[in-house]
């Protein structure tokens, strides 16, 4: 933790770049997270509105990708930065990527809930989707204050949550299947809520690799493709 | 001289520029243990418990370091801290600063070099020397390269000399550029042909090691990438190690990176892992340009 600072470079203006790049991205991330939010509201009641406001936003998100992209090719090319700089604009480069496609994954849930409200409620799984909604919130909501305030130990808490929203997804499909096979009428909406869980699973999976980002960029480790228990003895082993 | 003069040079700076002083190194401890892998299984030489003194100034602190065969050690830190000093203890360049004091092991293939009947004339092919800027001899190109070969006694016959002085310009990269003007004086080529034209003089006497005195700060860029170049083909017949002032050029052309800190030996690690995810705080501090 005592490595990471982004001031005091003898340059001060890297450090107002730096610091440009982290807030930028928790702006970003702020948006994605309320776009979720509002995503799985539209859902639980089936409120076309907020789910036409999720889709239009995903346009500004894509905007954000691009030019915080644009930021971190721009202090590489004139900065040169070296180790937890250089660790900083690669995770913030990556974390975009996977806060991008968590917007993309709201929008495809803001799609079912329109969906859905045209062609009437769905059997069940709605309890499911505001329990598995809640996690990813959650998780999302830890991993960008895990940025914010570069804290492994609290990224490594979001890649356990991660477990937890992926068991809650497989008993979640067993129970829609259930549905589908009592009332094969049902199937075609039954398969917009299971498309929503598998986006919130998909959510929860991104947000799992921002944590592992996070991770690299304050321990310098990479933990990708490793068991969260792993992860968690190399954070607190180091 | 030279070294008095540069050790003059980094006092006065601490005036004007701003060095990790007191204030600073409170914030990063180092507590005087060096972090990393200062020690090599394949040494090709083995400095330990080096002390230097510039009179009562103590210049360099309890140094242990490995420098592995065939590899290229950088050696960074702010100005004044010792990394040339210490350099220039491996080729005994600083016996010829009175007030000057080393004590320590100096291990160049199990001999001491610091040995009192060690010839230092010798010492000095095996460990040549390029400094920071290019001062070929007022001779021809030819006569600078084979000057050392001459007093060395390396060539009986004149067909000899020359193919040693082919062979030294072809290593260093500028034969192409000067094979059809040999007898022209060295002092009438560029700055960064004659900067290699240093390095041919100094591997005419075939030495197992080169010391690199910031090679490349009187260079430009593209003379500048000539030498990297070079180095990264110097390594495989001999061991190198370089002082320089530009981090980028550590990452680029060495092996391990040794970070010097007031005197003292903070870090030595492989050069990926120094510019990626440095052990000590002292060097992160200083890589990533937050003093210096």
């Amino acid at each position: 933790m005592d490595k990471m600072q982004l001031d005091k470079h003898i340059y001060q203006q890297y450090d107002s770049e730096l610091e440009a790049l982290q807030t930028k991205l928790l702006a970003m991330g702020g948006i994605v997270e309320q776009q979720i939010k509002d995503a799985v509201n539209s859902i639980e009641n089936a409120d076309s509105d907020l789910a036409e406001k999720v889709i239009r936003i995903e346009d500004d998100v894509d905007l954000r990708e691009v030019a915080l992209d644009h930021d971190c090719t721009t202090v590489l090319a004139c900065r040169q930065p070296t180790a937890s700089d250089l660790r900083l604009v690669l995770a913030v480069a990556k974390m975009t990527r996977d806060l991008e496609r968590m917007g993309d994954e709201a929008q495809k849930i803001a799609k079912m809930a329109i969906s859905l409200n045209q062609s009437g409620a769905a059997p069940g799984g709605y309890e499911e989707v505001r329990h598995m909604g809640t996690l990813v919130q959650n998780m999302v909501h830890n991993a960008l204050d895990a940025f914010a305030r570069f804290d492994a130990i609290r990224a490594v808490e979001v890649a356990r949550a991660d477990k937890q929203v992926d068991r809650e997804y497989k008993s979640a499909m067993r129970e829609l299947m259930t549905y589908m096979m009592e009332d094969p009428r049902s199937i075609s909406r039954a398969m917009n809520i299971l498309w929503t869980l598998r986006s919130l699973e998909r959510i929860g999976d991104h947000t799992r690799n921002i944590a592992e980002h996070i991770i690299f960029l304050v321990k310098g480790m990479d933990v990708r493709h490793k068991s969260v228990s792993d992860i968690e003895s190399k954070v607190k082993g180091d | 001289m030279q070294a008095v003069n540069q050790n003059n040079a980094a006092t006065d700076d601490s005036a004007e520029l701003k060095l990790p002083s007191d204030d600073q190194a409170t914030q990063h401890k180092f507590d005087g243990k060096t972090v990393g892998h200062p020690l090599s299984d394949n040494p090709k030489m083995s400095m330990r418990n080096v002390n230097v003194f510039y009179g009562e100034k103590q210049a360099i602190f309890n140094v242990d370091l490995d420098i592995a065969q065939n590899q290229v050690i950088a050696m960074i830190g702010p100005s004044g801290c010792g990394k040339s000093t210490f350099l220039r203890c491996l080729n005994r360049m600083n016996d010829t600063i009175e007030s000057c004091s080393v004590t320590g092991e100096f291990i160049l293939d199990k001999q001491d070099i610091y040995h009192p009947k060690q010839d230092i004339v010798p010492l000095r092919a095996r460990v040549g020397m390029v400094f920071q800027k290019p001062n070929p001899f007022p001779k021809s190109i030819y006569e600078n390269v084979a000057y050392g070969p001459k007093i060395h006694g390396l060539a009986s016959r004149r067909a000899e000399l020359d193919e040693i002085v082919e062979v030294s310009l072809r290593k260093a990269g500028l034969w192409e550029e000067v094979k059809d003007r040999l007898h022209s004086p060295g002092t009438g080529l560029s700055g960064g042909q004659q900067q290699r034209l240093c390095i041919a003089r100094s591997i005419a006497v075939s030495p197992e090691v080169i010391l690199m005195d910031e090679p490349c700060s009187a260079l430009d860029p593209i003379a500048t990438a000539k030498i990297e170049e070079l180095i990264a083909e110097l390594k495989e017949n001999f061991t190198i190690a370089i002082v320089t002032h530009s981090m980028q050029q550590a990452a680029r052309v060495s092996d391990r990176t040794a970070y010097f800190h007031l005197g003292k030996l903070v870090e030595v690690n492989d050069t990926k892992r120094v510019f990626t995810n440095p052990e000590h705080d002292l060097t992160e501090a200083y890589i990533t340009g937050r003093f210096g």
